[in-house]
């Protein structure tokens, strides 16, 4: 484990590079623009996969790989490529250790955009690396799943929404028919049976389709297959303007909007330059916390009810509604939609109601403690909750996951602790972990943090500076390019922003953390009892609509 | 136990009286939708929530409606599992084409006669996401709708509102 190892920034850096050298893989330096704080570093094609190798086993973490195709309709007059040079895609790959991140980046041309797959080394890439080949229609050579993922019979094979000759409204205006032969895999075997489940759940709940694999009550094997509810996000952010941005990765996933909105005014100003007021950023910090305890409060009431505890969902789901009417008084939003904006935030406190907030955090904390010390030991949850969804260190690991999920399997990493960006620079963010990596400790992480989002809450009151809460973003520069990293509640939030040359945006993709929890429930539901199911789903509560975009 | 049955009895009741439904706006949509559930149901109404491209914003704001303090049940509103208990279909999502076919179905699978609630901007007119070639753009561009529930998301107050004012026309 890392966390515990304190070391010089990037002082991995050099072995890595030393290690592709060594293997005669041709490195270049980039300008690291605006991904500082991250690194980047360029790469030829070829070695996509040996650079995953060489990673993988030196213990980086990899949070996610994106493509990024030639843009939709450059700007005739200042087109910034040579009419003679050939039309590429861009591949990000984006890896961390130690809390110092490093772009990894490469080009393959658009007529063949072959390269070698990274997802042999993190399984954890499966989905995203298909999320590239069905939206962009770059081919992953050696990739152990190459069938499409995101796109279902919404676009033809052989097609690619995110390519200048996609049109925007789409090629078949004709009803879209239900998904079919997707290859699932099949077990087979004496007493094994299939139960799928989805897309339309029982209840009021977002769409995916679900293929257990069983024999009598227990789930041999569970596969997901996502993408239901995809927007074409990706491709409405082509063309908009910052605070169009802004709103659109607000509605990523509407339970993490103000870490995707956050994370993404983060790439969008480090892209532009913009100096966020300091009293913006802490208010971004309240909000943000403010987040994480609305949904961890909200989720902790619904494990329970998932094991037919629904008194402590009630107590539960009231203190989340006194939570969210707060929301609504203080900041406008009850779920704090559009607060967050480029430059800044767009609703101040006064002084009274910095006073009430207080209050309300010390009212939080009173009410909290007899609920979260019944969850903690009542034995008729502890029957159900100990053991069940076990989520082993070494999946967490190489599957990518970060937040609770993480936290509750050993692994230790928290963006607020290891590569804090203001305001959590200024604050001490400890990150406990727990070993067991089961339903409880996921709730006993989740209890936690909302006991330390409530104190947070209260240094970033008092440290609250006085000043405007907004600054003008500068205009980028064409090609201006912003990397975005926060941690939502679920985990680490990327966002990667690519400005065009008329200053609007050419390429948005966002990262939820739950592209890598989706496969961490996949594997912790093993061995367990079907009717387990729900309840191990809620303590990881991945989000659909911010994998599917 | 004990611990338990203390923390109930000091928490109290939390549920508030209903909202007033007297504004003219929801006035005219309680309307459109008595119509219809006067002609099906005693004051009583079962609602399968389908989720079609929401960004799940929406449904926090309908579990809310569970919640103690709006507790939509003590209507006679209450959420059902199969689209064949139900009498309507509650839409959020600027209805993504991969949901497309689902909802149809789910639609289908209703008995009639039955009704249809879009909620939310994305659900009554594509909200952010509006037309393209992931989404429809609306619910009525896939099946007909009877009340539309504005709002990004709608509060659970704008729910309630609009159900109860449709719930509590005087009966014919
Ligand atoms: S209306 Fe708003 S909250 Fe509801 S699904 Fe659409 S974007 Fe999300």
């Amino acid at each position: 484990m890392i966390d515990e190892i304190h070391m010089k920034p990037f002082d991995w850096l050099s072995e890595y590079r030393e290690r592709l050298d060594d293997e005669g893989r041709l490195v270049r330096d980039a300008d690291h623009q605006g991904l500082t704080p991250a690194r980047r570093l360029r790469l030829e094609a070829e070695d996509w996969g040996a650079a995953a190798r060489i990673a993988a086993a030196m213990g980086l973490r990899h949070a996610g790989v994106f493509a990024d195709p030639p843009d939709l309709a450059p700007p005739a007059q200042t087109s910034t490529l040579p009419d003679d040079e050939e039309p590429t895609i861009t591949l990000r790959a984006v890896l961390e250790q130690q809390g110092d991140y490093l772009v990894l980046e490469t080009q393959v041309p658009l007529a063949l955009p072959e390269l070698p797959s990274q997802t042999p080394w993190y399984p954890g890439l499966d989905r995203l690396e298909r999320h590239a080949q069905d939206l962009v229609g770059v081919r992953f050579t050696d990739h152990p799943h190459p069938h499409r993922w995101t796109r279902h019979q919404a676009w033809r094979e052989g097609r690619f929404p995110l390519r200048a000759d996609f049109p925007l409204a789409g090629e078949d205006q004709r009803r879209t028919q239900a998904d079919r032969d997707y290859p699932f895999e099949a077990l087979t075997g004496d007493g094994v049976y299939q139960i799928p489940v989805g897309p339309v759940h029982a209840g009021i709940i977002e769409p995916g389709h679900f293929r257990f694999h069983a024999e009598g009550e227990t789930v041999l094997q569970l596969e997901a297959r996502l993408g239901y509810v995809h927007k074409g996000i990706e491709r409405l952010a082509v063309g908009r303007d910052a605070v169009g941005l802004a709103r659109l990765a607000g509605r990523i996933s509407g339970d993490s909007t103000v870490a995707h909105t956050w994370a993404a005014c983060q790439a969008l100003e480090r892209a532009s330059g913009c100096e966020v007021p300091a009293r913006a950023l802490v208010l971004r910090g309240l909000l943000c916390e403010r987040e994480r305890v609305a949904n961890h409060i909200g989720d902790i009431g619904a494990i329970c009810n998932d094991v037919g505890m629904a008194f402590i969902h009630m107590q539960c789901a009231r203190l989340r509604e006194d939570w969210q009417r707060a929301s609504q008084a203080h900041f406008g939003h009850r779920l704090l939609m559009d607060r967050i904006i480029p430059g800044g935030v767009a609703v101040d406190l006064d002084a009274a109601a910095v006073a009430t907030l207080r209050a309300e955090h010390e009212a939080m904390r009173r009410a909290i403690a007899p609920i979260f010390a019944i969850v903690d030991e009542l034995p008729s949850l502890a029957d159900r909750l100990l053991t069940t969804g076990h989520l082993q260190t070494k999946d967490a690991r190489t599957l990518g996951c970060t937040g609770y999920v993480a936290k509750a399997s050993g692994l230790g990493f928290d963006l607020r602790r290891d590569a804090p960006y203001p305001p959590y620079d200024a604050l001490a963010v400890e990150v406990p972990v727990q070993q067991e990596g089961d339903v409880a400790a996921r709730v006993r992480m989740r209890m936690h943090e909302v006991r330390q989002s409530l104190n947070l809450m209260d240094e970033l009151l008092r440290r609250l500076p006085d000043g405007p809460i907004a600054a003008e973003l500068p205009a980028a520069s064409a090609g201006a390019i912003g990397l975005g990293l926060v941690e939502g509640w679920r985990g680490e939030v990327l966002a990667f922003v690519r400005f065009r040359n008329d200053g609007r945006i050419a390429r948005y993709f966002a990262r939820d953390p739950s592209w890598f929890t989706w496969p961490a429930l996949e594997r912790l539901i093993h061995g367990n009892i079907v009717p387990d199911f729900p309840v191990c789903n809620k303590s990881v509560n991945a989000s659909y609509s911010g994998q599917d975009l | 136990m004990l611990r338990i049955l203390s923390q109930a009895l000091r928490t109290g009741l939390a549920t508030e009286p209903a909202p007033s439904t007297d504004d003219a706006e929801l006035a005219e949509i309680g309307v459109a939708l008595q119509r219809r559930i006067d002609a099906r149901v005693g004051r009583s109404l079962a609602l399968r929530q389908v989720d079609a491209g929401s960004c799940n914003g929406c449904e926090l704001e309908i579990h809310a409606l569970n919640n103690p303090y709006y507790d939509l049940e003590r209507f006679g509103v209450h959420f059902v599992a199969s689209p064949r208990h139900a009498d309507a279909l509650l839409v959020t999502g600027p209805i993504s084409r991969h949901m497309e076919a689902a909802l149809r179905r789910t639609w289908r699978a209703m008995p009639a006669p039955k009704w249809v609630i879009a909620a939310g901007d994305c659900a009554c007119n594509g909200g952010e996401f509006g037309c393209s070639y992931a989404c429809r753009g609306s619910v009525d561009q896939v099946l007909p709708v009877d009340v539309s529930v504005p709002g990004c998301p709608p509060t659970p107050l704008d729910f309630l509102r609009a159900l109860l004012a449709a719930l509590s026309m005087p009966e014919r």
